[in-house]
């Protein structure tokens, strides 16, 4: 087993207000565990409100009230501690130069009263310890390599187009040579065509400086073209875990198994089944395992219990009952789940 | 009466710049096409960002008037509704749903209150049971019920939910055309089936016309029996939904059907990875 790039144990991050005495708490991630190989590109999926962006800014550490780490660890190759005990100043050094991030929504990033090159200035600039010329010696090798002219960096943010906007906020992360990188949704708000592009960029680009990478999108045929590892979450636990390829052919939990079954596709007309139902709510997360309101292979166990995240012989990591019990003999089929097991419920 | 929509070289252009250097910036380029009343039908529109789909449904939603082009709806040309009553008319079959759910509702407004004021105003249910009963008819069609869309603000609804109330409301007046505009781009991926599938439902039962305007291909190619593909406002092939998108003819087409993420790349990218 090769060094873990990241490594997180039993995290958990709850949003915790409190008004005249009444505490209330979000549980937005719950128990997460996993590592993340050196050179790999990790991906997050899951739909809105599972938790998936409180956990980056988890292992951020951008985390602001009410949202507290209550337990678990989260320890980065190059440091020698975990996270939680770096002090402000420490943080202010990994920060850019070994952990960096790309956030979604390109538009809002960029401070639109600012040109490019002041935003580079204030971004990347501190984090080099270079020379102003130097650095933006460095800044333009950099853009030519994104596909940017270096002309950009005069211009406005308004003045770039969403995609142009996108590969200037993947420059600015990635013009340090991070070991670590953070994408949050970087390409949906993108177009299908400039989508492409930029999924391309970034796995170039992730290549050739030899980051590790969580990649966090809630779209699954991203995460199939983009992803080497895939975590899906689901409201704030991880549920299954194991290689993207295995994932599409052969998802475990009903969960994913509803997500993969679920996409449409060209050439395909057979019905797709939506799955009924809303995601829970994590102030009141229902008992036992959290995905079983709209399961439909949910026993009394399910409503009792929460299962954990089992390791199967295969190497992959999933979390139900159905699945974990009888690895051998699963109770259905080994290929797609069909849209009839839906039908029923 | 047998063309619900027709729109016969509409073009819409907008100016740009001041006094000097103006130029004219065409969004929508003669676009001609028809839906029939007879056989009720999914029509996409399919384009990538700037290729002027907004804009054209704006146009057929009677929000924006064209340069210049005729559209008609059952045979009566949208530009010269100028009464109240005719433009209320006009409202009442065609109805409009939006891309995003969370921005269409005001915040600070409860939901069901735009349900409300559409079955006064479209409906003509001027009792409040009459309403009442009106919103939660349209909230069965899309699997909801008035129970647990009322009194609620639109943070208090899960995203789906939001947007399937966004249909109910364009329901109520039973239009004959509903025109979306992204309607699940800003939808969760779990959640997105279900929408589309509504409207393959409100094209099989309730014999409503959707205009989807779209820029995913595989959902296009999914639910919608037509589709037009919009390249800078104009044209560039239209026709049989399944035959467009299986065998493009123009190259922008094919360029934009090789840009679309397929689930087959799996195997290509991790195993050269």
């Amino acid at each position: 087993m090769e060094e873990a790039a990241l490594s997180v144990q039993n995290l958990r991050a709850y949003y915790v207000t409190g008004h005249f005495g009444m505490q209330r708490e979000v549980r937005a991630v719950d128990d997460v565990s996993l590592s993340v190989r050196k050179n790999e590109i990790y991906g997050i999926a899951g739909e809105s409100s599972c938790g998936k962006s409180t956990f980056i800014k988890t292992v951020a550490a951008a985390i602001r009230p009410p949202l507290r780490v209550l337990g678990g660890s989260i320890k980065y190759s190059f440091l020698d501690r975990d996270l939680y005990d770096l002090d402000e100043r420490k943080l202010a050094d990994i920060r850019w130069n070994h952990l960096s991030f790309i956030p979604q929504g390109s538009m809002n990033v960029l401070n639109p009263v600012r040109r490019i090159r002041e935003s580079f200035q204030d971004f990347a600039f501190p984090h080099m310890g270079l020379g102003r010329s130097e650095f933006f010696d460095v800044v333009n090798r950099h853009l030519e390599r994104l596909q940017l002219s270096p002309s950009i960096l005069s211009a406005f943010p308004h003045e770039l187009s969403g995609g142009m906007r996108q590969r200037v906020a993947i420059a600015l992360a990635t013009v340090c040579r991070p070991e670590f990188i953070i994408a949050d949704e970087p390409t949906t708000a993108l177009d299908v065509v400039v989508q492409k592009d930029v999924l391309a960029l970034i796995l170039e680009t992730q290549r050739e400086i030899g980051s590790s990478m969580i990649f966090v999108t809630h779209d699954l045929t991203v995460h199939a073209n983009i992803s080497n590892r895939l975590g899906i979450m689901y409201a704030g636990r991880l549920i299954e875990e194991g290689p993207t390829r295995e994932i599409f052919h052969d998802p475990l939990h009903p969960y994913s198994r509803h997500l993969v079954a679920s996409l449409p596709r060209i050439g395909d007309l057979t019905p797709k089944i939506a799955l009924t139902g809303a995601p829970p709510n994590l102030a009141q997360p229902p008992s036992g395992c959290r995905f079983h309101p709209r399961c439909p292979l949910a026993t009394d166990l399910c409503r009792q219990a929460s299962p954990e995240l089992t390791t199967l012989s295969s190497g992959r990591r999933v979390a139900c009952y159905a699945v974990a019990s009888a690895p051998a003999t699963r109770p259905m089929t080994n290929d797609r789940m069909t849209n009839d097991k839906f039908k029923s419920f | 009466m047998s063309t619900l929509l027709s729109v016969d070289n509409l073009t819409k252009s907008f100016a740009r710049g001041g006094i000097f250097g103006r130029t004219e910036f065409v969004a929508v380029d003669h676009v001609s096409f028809s839906l029939e009343s007879a056989t009720p039908e999914i029509f996409a529109i399919i384009g990538e960002s700037g290729s002027g789909k907004t804009t054209l449904a704006r146009m057929v939603l009677n929000t924006m008037s064209p340069s210049s082009g005729v559209i008609r709806f059952q045979g009566t040309d949208i530009s010269r509704l100028r009464t109240g009553r005719d433009r209320l008319q006009f409202m009442r079959k065609v109805q409009p749903i939006f891309q995003n759910p969370s921005e269409a509702f005001n915040p600070l407004k409860r939901v069901d209150r735009y349900l409300f004021a559409s079955a006064y105003h479209f409906a003509g249910c001027r009792s409040r049971d009459g309403r009442e009963i009106a919103a939660d008819e349209a909230l069965k069609k899309v699997g909801l019920s008035l129970a647990e869309v009322k009194g609620r603000f639109p943070h208090e609804l899960s995203g789906g939910q939001l947007q399937r109330t966004a249909i109910a409301r364009a329901l109520i007046s039973s239009p004959a055309l509903i025109v979306a505009d992204e309607p699940v781009s800003m939808v969760d991926a779990s959640l997105r089936m279900s929408i589309v599938n509504l409207f393959k439902t409100l094209r099989d039962e309730l014999k409503v016309s959707i205009v989807y305007i779209t820029h995913d291909l595989a959902t296009a190619y999914y639910i919608s029996d037509r589709v037009l593909i919009l390249q800078k406002g104009k044209v560039v092939e239209m026709g049989s939904a399944r035959q467009v998108l299986s065998e493009p003819h123009h190259p922008y087409t094919v360029r934009l059907r090789e840009s679309i993420l397929s689930l087959d790349d799996v195997e290509r990218v991790h195993t050269s990875g």
